[in-house]
């Protein structure tokens, strides 16, 4: 525990160095968060309520998909883990003898980093939404904690997936195309592009059990307070993404060992 | 201590020895940078001078070394010889024209290889990316298969021709980006460290190939490196670079005589043992059972009372190598706290 | 475009001045075809998984306009049409400068010195790096897309308008080209200045996809007056809809695209050419 407490304050370490290049982010951030929105209230304008959904509702979800962008790096059609190059250039097969578990040690760092760009990437284009739109916060401390909660979940699931597609490097000769699409199918099913509210209602329900609404999605609704939530609540929400979370770090564990083993037979 | 002669006016003159005209003539070059340090908002700006007051000339068919400790100044000239960088004081001309202003043209008459990073296209097969080459200098095709023929013969390149760059051992990608720095027939020939990082074998095939172009082309040479060999292999005349300035021009006898470099015996003893302390040398290094002592007097007294005092295996007497009389010269013009 | 000193000589100097560098980037990009050439199996499904991301996008588009009815007084095929205009125009200006974002990656690793000592302008060696025929499967979509739409639209076709929309079509594509390069320039000052000039480039994608009225007057101003990107889709939709401008514009704005793009391309080269400047005068 004491090394992955170490590896993640360095995760949240390396990225403090990156000061240009989190105001770049954040302000692209917040342009396209702003587009977005007003896309969307033109809409509302000419629609008060969506699916339960009205132009304040729609507008927040927007700010906090764009927030979370840099956590869950749901839109890069690059490989956004160093740990991909390291499987494709074969350096891996070092780090899978070290005593300290493949999985938690990239969970530790990339969780150090999501944190980072959370506070001072995340939260920055937030607080831009909330200056120019009536982005709704949260009612009080309890459902602030849990909509963090949510969001941490989200950073979870975000990193789960990008493990996968990483190891994938170890079946797949080249991995790049399985990252592309990953990119650019990624922030149209989390309800990234547009609230799964406003899809035709059927798709919207089987999207909303997907892992990917899990990061953007089922945190906004949280935010929100909806009753189209998973379970009809919060706490079945956070259920939903917590068992997201466990699965997909299950599978990272025993694609883990499939790799290690294929490795060691096969010397690299 | 700069040989500096009186520029004459015909550029495209074959060489002809010592004679020859000059293809890179640089008076008073020099290069100042603008610094801006400290934390945002209370930033100091600095000027830092790269290169001061340099001034030189080189005629074609030389092969000239450009020596000098790192941050000296050499990738600053050279970026100012082949246009890249602009100067900010004197003037340079290179094969006749003005590198900062006919940069394009200019590049149809120079070579350039960097060492440390390849001009070539790291996701191509080296063949497309000497074709790439072709049409970005304009060969006509019979004259770029010509050369490729003969280039692909003398560098040995048949065997890895098909595979991409990135998987080119440090040799054989060396080798590629010669042959595309020389397709388009350069007059001048611009090398930053072109054997660093290669082993013994590679570095020897390069140095062969260089000498051979020189004299059968008269392609002129201008080569940055810290590899010694190199300079001796191949250079007839140094250029010592130190703190932006030029410390010495001339030829390889000119430096080793410029600074007295003592000669070295080592000594193999039969047992590891502390270091030898005799009259006349003093003891430079040891490792092991082998010690290094610089000479101060007559070597047959020193020899003779080292073997009296100790169980000697072995006895070499070195002359001074250029590389120490290189050393001797940075240690001579630089404090020893900037060196690296 | 280099460096200015083109030696003296006729017309047909002069043309083959123009044309050279338009030779050049054939050539470039014609080795990288040929590269990415040799794994068609991977070409075809990067091709394929960005064409079904456009057409996520025309799907995004289709709920919208479900969902409000008509927006700035467009309908649905309408804001197809306003679509297909800006995705084409970008995605071509994509796949010929896009590359140029790279900029600062070439500065880094010092490929742009190896691009400096080459006879050629650095402008087309950085702009035809990694050319890749993979970025069809964006334009190919939204031409698709703004066929289907013009179908659908009730149009009155003229000779004129018949004329004038491939006009307008190629004005868009350099006005893109010139935002392309003047952020990437951004690059030769600030280096970690990718991302935000993304802010521009696709960001101002995002913007065009759509009417650009529903934005307001300011934003319909400064896009119109400052960053020229009104010229990619909103005024060229108006112009083949003849409707009048929503917010009572100018509707000579309309039929100003190509002196627009000229002068977008012209301010482009200056920036690329200060930039460059600027880098050769500080080696970084």
């Amino acid at each position: 525990m004491r090394v992955h407490a170490a590896v993640y304050a360095r995760g949240l370490h390396r990225h403090s160095t990156y000061r240009a290049a989190l105001v770049a982010g954040a302000l692209t951030n917040s342009v396209f968060g702003a587009i977005n929105a007003m896309v969307l209230l033109a809409v509302f304008a000419a629609r008060p309520r969506i699916s339960g959904y009205d132009a304040g509702d729609a507008v927040t979800q927007v700010f906090v998909g764009q927030a979370l962008i840099a956590v869950t790096l749901i839109v890069n059609t690059a490989p956004s883990l160093d740990l991909a190059e390291r499987v494709r250039t074969g350096d891996v097969a070092t780090d899978l003898l070290r005593p300290v578990s493949l999985l938690g040690w990239w969970l530790a760092q990339d969780l150090g980093r999501a944190t980072f760009t959370f506070f001072f990437r995340g939260v920055p284009t937030f607080c831009v939404g909330l200056l120019l739109f009536d982005v709704v916060l949260p009612g009080g401390p309890v459902h602030a904690v849990l909509v963090l909660a949510s969001f941490a979940l989200a950073a979870v699931v975000g990193f789960a997936l990008r493990y996968l597609y990483s190891l994938s490097g170890f079946w797949l000769l080249d991995t790049r195309g399985l990252w592309t699409v990953a990119g650019l199918v990624g922030p149209v099913v989390s309800g990234m592009l547009l609230p799964l509210a406003l899809f035709p209602s059927v798709l919207a329900d089987v999207l909303r059990l997907l892992p990917w609404a899990s990061m953007v999605q089922i945190p906004a609704e949280i935010l929100l307070g909806k009753d189209t939530l998973p379970g009809g609540s919060v706490f079945g929400a956070l259920l939903l993404q917590a068992a997201w979370a466990a699965a997909l770090l299950a599978l990272g564990a025993w694609a883990t060992g499939r790799a290690t083993r294929k490795v060691v037979i096969q010397g690299g | 201590m700069t040989t500096r002669e009186p520029a004459t006016e015909s550029p495209t003159e074959p060489a002809a020895g010592a004679a020859a005209a000059p293809i890179i003539e640089a008076v008073g070059l020099g290069r100042d940078f603008v610094l801006t340090e400290g934390p945002f908002l209370r930033r100091t700006r600095r000027t830092v001078s790269a290169v001061q007051d340099v001034s030189f000339t080189v005629r074609t068919g030389e092969i000239v070394g450009y020596l000098g400790p790192n941050g000296a100044g050499k990738s600053s000239t050279m970026k100012m010889l082949t246009g890249i960088l602009t100067p900010t004081a004197g003037s340079v001309r290179v094969a006749g024209m003005e590198p900062s202003r006919q940069r394009t043209r200019l590049a149809r008459e120079i070579g350039v290889v960097f060492g440390q990073r390849t001009t070539l296209w790291w996701d191509l097969p080296l063949r497309d990316s000497l074709t790439l080459t072709r049409h970005l200098y304009r060969v006509p095709a019979a004259a770029h298969a010509e050369r490729l023929a003969e280039l692909t013969e003398l560098l040995e390149l048949e065997p890895f021709l098909g595979t991409p760059v990135r998987q080119l051992s440090l040799g054989q990608r060396m080798r590629g980006d010669l042959t595309a720095a020389l397709l388009h027939a350069p007059r001048l020939l611009v090398l930053d460290e072109p054997t660093i990082g290669l082993d013994v074998v590679s570095k020897s095939t390069i140095r062969e190939f260089l000498l051979k172009i020189n004299r059968e082309r008269g392609t002129t040479i201008l080569i940055t490196t810290h590899d010694l060999g190199d300079v001796e292999r191949l250079c007839d005349r140094v250029m010592v670079i130190d703190k932006g300035r030029l410390a010495f021009d001339g030829g390889l006898p000119e430096l080793r005589a410029t600074v007295p470099t003592p000669r070295v015996l080592v000594v193999d003893l039969v047992a590891p043992a502390p270091a030898i302390e005799v009259e006349g040398a003093t003891t430079v290094r040891v490792d092991g059972p082998r010690q290094w002592l610089e000479l101060a007097d007559n070597p047959a007294r020193v020899i003779a009372e080292v073997a009296r005092e100790h169980e000697v295996a072995d006895l070499t007497l070195r002359e001074p190598d250029i590389e120490g009389v290189v050393s001797a010269l940075y240690r001579g013009t630089v404090p020893a706290g900037d060196r690296t | 475009m280099a460096d200015g000193n083109t030696p003296p000589g006729g017309p047909a100097r002069a043309a083959a001045a123009v044309l050279r560098p338009v030779r050049d980037y054939r050539r470039l990009a014609w080795i990288w075809v040929r590269a990415v050439a040799q794994y068609p199996v991977s070409l075809a499904l990067m091709s394929l998984a960005v064409a079904v991301s456009v057409l996520a996008q025309v799907g995004a588009v289709v709920i919208v306009f479900g969902h409000a009815g008509t927006l700035a007084g467009f309908t649905v095929y309408e804001g197809l049409m306003v679509f297909g205009l800006a995705a084409s125009a970008f995605g071509i200006a994509d796949m010929f400068m896009g590359a140029v974002e790279r900029l600062g990656r070439h500065i880094r690793s010092g490929s742009l010195d190896a691009m400096l000592v080459r006879p050629v302008s650095p402008l087309v060696q950085v702009a035809a790096d990694e050319f890749s025929p993979r970025r069809l499967g964006k334009v190919v979509p939204a031409l698709a897309v703004l066929g289907i739409a013009l179908a659908g639209t009730d149009v009155e076709w003229t000779l004129g308008r018949a004329l004038l929309l491939p006009l307008m079509m190629l004005s868009g594509v350099l006005i893109c080209c010139a935002i392309w390069v003047a952020t990437g320039c951004l690059q030769f000052f600030v280096a970690d200045a990718r991302e935000a000039a993304n802010s521009l480039t696709y960001g101002g994608q995002a913007l065009t996809e759509y009417p650009i009225a529903i934005y307001g007057r300011e934003i319909v101003r400064s896009v119109t007056y400052v960053v020229p990107l009104a010229f990619v889709s909103w005024q060229p939709a108006l112009l083949v809809l003849d409707r009048p401008d929503p917010l009572g514009m100018p509707e000579a704005l309309r039929f100003a695209g190509p002196v627009i793009a000229v002068l977008a391309c012209a301010g482009a080269a200056l920036l690329w050419r200060f930039g460059l400047r600027h880098y050769r005068s500080t080696g970084s």
